[in-house]
């Protein structure tokens, strides 16, 4: 029997359930409400953890770093500012191979100022060498947090969940949580083998000089790459426990005959879906949804994208002055295919701009167009702009 | 799928009634979604609430643009033009007001129940707010669902002499208003 | 509390030494002497977070480490908030491994500020040591909040229109004083049999302790590297460096001086003030200043004692006596 939750609080009950010893965050809209819930959680009994309220994000991330290697299961959560304003311990825990997991509430980066959602605030932090999970729905976050942590601690990488903020984090809609049984089923106690100790004293983040820094590096990509499996094994195992898919790295969700593909990322992916559903004479186009974005899944990709003629990226960050951050990658990802698909690519919904089901036909359009669009920002509304020109 | 946007004012639990709401639907089996118009919500500022209810799991994401029906918190709110703004053909609006519903119809336009909902507040809670006896209201005039799954709802917030008063307060503003006029509306949208 | 002497652990290990020889670090390196020192009073029974820094760098050039205890670096500004996590774990488990935090003065004073502050704000069981070398002197000796008023660094340089930094060095003490935390001190190397007694009384400590351990640098400061202990003594004995303990926020006991040594005797052994003793007036007026600032520390927290006492065996006397004065 599903439950009524908001996006936030099925999101602390899944961390409580996961039994982390150590939770550590500084609030930051829209990641406030999971924190809450989390305190809610703690004050009433419900859920025994080390609460510790920091004084920034970056201290957040220094506390979950501690104390998972001092061999406690951690937990935070952040968005925007704070992502950015971890950055730096986010590079660290990666490079020290500690299992952690983050829940990022995706937020648009300032300046301007938005407290809305976007994707810039974890496509900034994609090189962190982090493994980076994009949720569709609520359902997913709560069933992508569980399997978040099997990962992390049996691959020593840290994990982040990311979760549309305000779109998935407010939302209230029907959620399965699952039992305490089925999550320790799941989910075996935290290990951690170099976790420190004084009866087998180690040290752990020495200066490593360039004789060593090369292989490190190596070991870590490889790691990331070789966690691809252990990724969708999660997915599917999980699915065995609860009779849920989160969607593995890469998800068709709808088939289409059109020879036209369309690649989302996040909780637009349901938009489109419906879009694709309920809209009239509109030829069908595959729906392809990324769940994971680190470590890229380009075998997997390839493999969806099989006989589409044209593929439009939609994605909901950009790298200004180049352009589409995933779309750049899709387009090296399919370069090895026999009749690679044309790749157009967009950038929607930045800064919380509401993205409707009438997008969807543009996206249709946009494939069907003769030229393939490099870059550009679909839903833009020029008339907005000052009219001396369109940087200024 | 029936689509419902609640205007407000911060302060008002708009928030609280489009969860409440989806919340009641979700309990009878229904699935629903219920969402804020996200943004730094200050008190007394004018807020929007979504909610949607539909027999199929809903997809969508995107704000109510096109609403079967309005509900209106604060009947100063009835001036801004956004309000009523994507309202169906054959739309229907519930505001919170102490004039009559003929009043307010033809001052919208457009077909409208008002239910003093902050003075039935005020007398049932001793405060005037108005969201939970517009919600009861609004299942007495669409029949979508039972008004007992609104009492279940809030018991899943209330305890005690709060939860009597509440329960009191829906039954008094469910019969408030014509039983089940609306109910074609959501017979159309198929929920 | 497990942690002190009469832990197991330590019962294993009677003549336990935390930071091994072997390391990297300079010849006269005060805060290796002082690290050595502190994880020696600590015991083993401890989990290390260590911010970036001349500590680090030259205990763990990969593939080897000077550590004999847990030991962990992750950032510049974050030992405090790595440790408060560390602690908080040791909690959750039902364990009472002390936990230690150990920075120079860049990552306290200056960029470490913000997670120092809320790890003793939030009352962690943590101890914190602070290598006072009084510069950046991992990367070539820049100046850091914590060096002292007209000294030189490679940012801080004399000229024709500066005599060195311009600023006082920061008093921390006060700050974290400001936290009311139940113990904090200021010690310094060249008087070991304190800083060893200050370790084990903070390890004793249930809640957020603080140690400031003045370490010499001889490259930094420029002084032969024989004289680190030397030049230790004099900046206690001029009371340029007061040794004190705080509890709660309030002065407990100092380190009292019996005579003190005019702060021209500290500064003359230093390269770092060489340009105070030019024929400038100038010069002259920066060195009356740093005697001020002396007999200002010495006048607030009560240093002068009364004449020779033949049962201190802490202070100048016993140095004197030794034959270290070096003229």
């Amino acid at each position: 029997m599903p439950q009524a939750l908001e996006g936030s609080q099925a999101i602390a009950r899944a961390v409580a359930l996961c039994r982390p010893q150590v939770v550590a965050a500084y609030p930051i809209t829209p990641q406030t409400h999971i924190v809450e819930n989390i305190s809610k959680l703690v004050a009433d009994g419900k859920f025994h953890c080390e609460l510790v309220s920091v004084e920034s994000e970056f201290s957040a991330a220094s506390v979950v770093l501690g104390a998972a290697a001092a061999g406690s299961r951690a937990y935070t959560a952040s968005a925007s500012q704070g992502i950015l304003l971890m950055s730096e311990v986010l590079f660290n825990i990666a490079g020290l191979r500690v299992p952690l997991v983050l829940t990022c509430a995706n937020r648009a980066v300032s300046a301007p100022l938005s407290i809305w959602n976007d994707h810039q605030d974890s496509m900034a932090v994609r090189d962190a060498g982090w493994i980076q999970l994009y949720c569709a729905d609520n359902q997913e976050a709560v069933d992508t947090t569980i399997q978040a942590y099997r990962i992390s601690e049996r691959l020593e990488l840290p994990v982040m969940v990311c979760v549309d903020g305000f779109t998935l984090t407010h939302t209230l809609e029907p959620i399965e949580l699952p039992s305490q049984e089925q999550v320790d089923g799941f989910l075996p106690p935290y290990h951690f083998a170099r976790a420190l100790d004084p009866m087998r004293p180690l040290s752990m983040g020495e200066l490593v000089t360039p004789a060593y820094f090369t292989e490190v590096r190596h070991m870590h990509h490889t790691a990331l790459r070789e966690a691809l499996p252990e990724i969708a094994a999660a997915d599917a195992e999980w699915a065995e426990v609860c009779g849920r898919h989160s969607g593995g790295l890469v998800q068709v969700v709808r088939e289409g005959d059109s020879g036209i593909g369309i690649l989302a990322i996040g909780s637009v992916v349901g938009t489109f879906a419906d879009a694709a559903d309920h809209l009239a004479d509109l030829p069908a186009a595959r729906l392809i949804r990324l769940r994971c974005f680190r470590p890229f899944p380009d075998a997997a990709l390839r493999e969806a994208c099989r006989g589409l003629t044209d593929l439009v990226v939609v994605e909901r960050a950009l790298s200004p002055g180049a352009g589409g951050i995933i779309g750049t990658e899709v387009r090296a990802a399919l370069r090895t295919m026999r009749d690679a698909p044309r790749v157009h690519n967009f950038a929607v919904g930045l800064g919380g701009r509401d993205v409707p089901l009438e997008l969807y036909p543009r996206l249709i359009e946009a494939a069907r167009a003769e030229e393939e669009t490099g870059f550009a920002i679909l839903d833009l509304e020029p008339e907005k702009l000052p009219e001396e020109g369109l940087s200024r | 799928m029936i689509e419902i946007r609640i205007h407000g004012r911060g302060g008002q639990g708009n928030v609280v009634a489009a969860y409440l709401l989806a919340t009641a639907a979700i309990d009878e089996g229904h699935h629903a979604q219920a969402f804020p118009s996200f943004g730094a919500e200050r008190r007394g500022a004018p807020v929007a609430a979504f909610v949607r209810m539909d027999r199929e799991p809903i997809l969508r994401r995107c704000e109510v643009r096109e609403p079967h029906f309005v509900i209106v918190q604060d009947p100063t709110l009835l001036k801004s033009p956004g309000v009523t703004a994507g309202l169906r053909e054959g739309g229907r609006v519930l505001v919170n007001s102490t004039h009559s519903s003929e009043e307010i119809s033809e001052r919208l336009g457009l077909e409208a129940v008002a239910l003093p909902a902050a003075r039935l507040a005020r007398e049932h809670l001793g405060r005037p707010v108005p969201n939970t006896a517009l919600l009861a209201a609004f299942l007495a005039l669409t029949g979508v669902l039972p008004v007992e799954a609104l009492v279940k709802a809030l018991a899943e917030r209330f305890r005690g002499e709060v939860l009597t008063r509440n329960e009191a307060l829906v039954q008094a503003a469910a019969r408030a208003v014509p039983q089940r006029a609306w109910k074609e509306v959501t017979d159309a949208a198929g929920a | 509390m497990s942690a002190g002497p009469h832990h197991p652990l330590r019962d294993h290990q009677p003549r336990f030494q935390g930071l091994d020889s072997g390391h990297r670090a300079c010849q006269g390196c005060g805060e290796a002497l002082a690290a050595r020192l502190v994880t020696e009073a600590a015991g083993p029974d401890v989990i290390v977070s260590n911010a970036t820094g001349c500590l680090e760098v030259f205990t763990t050039p990969w593939p080897e480490t000077a550590w004999r205890i847990p030991w962990l670096h992750s950032l510049f500004e974050n030992a405090a908030s790595v440790a408060a996590g560390m602690e908080a774990a040791m909690r959750a488990q039902g364990r009472d491994t002390k936990v230690l935090a150990f920075a120079g003065d860049g990552g306290t004073f200056d960029i470490g500020m913000r997670g120092l502050s809320g790890m003793l704000e939030r009352g962690h069981n943590v101890l914190y040591v602070c290598f006072d070398n009084e510069a950046y002197m991992n990367t070539g000796v820049q100046r850091s909040s914590s060096t002292p008023h007209a000294a030189m660094t490679t940012t801080s340089p004399p000229g024709r229109e500066r005599m060195g930094k311009r600023h006082l060095k920061k008093d921390l003490l006060a700050i974290v004083a400001a936290h009311h935390i139940p113990y904090a001190a200021t010690a310094s190397v060249a008087y070991p049999s304190d800083l060893r007694k200050k370790v084990r009384r903070a390890m004793g400590i249930e809640g957020p302790t603080f140690l400031l351990v003045h370490s010499p640098c001889p490259l930094g400061w420029g002084h032969d590297s024989a004289l680190s202990i030397e030049v230790a003594r004099l900046a206690v004995q001029t009371g340029l460096f007061p040794v004190v303990e705080m509890e709660r926020g309030s002065v407990a006991s100092v380190m009292p001086i019996r005579e003190p040594c005019p702060v021209t005797d500290y500064l003359k052994l230093q390269r770092r003030f060489r340009h105070l003793f030019a024929d400038d007036p100038r010069a002259r007026e920066e060195l009356e200043h740093l005697q001020a600032l002396a007999d200002h520390n010495i006048e607030v927290y009560g240093l002068k004692a009364e004449g020779p006492d033949p049962l201190d065996t802490e202070g100048a006397d016993t140095v004197r006596r030794g034959g270290m004065r070096y003229a």
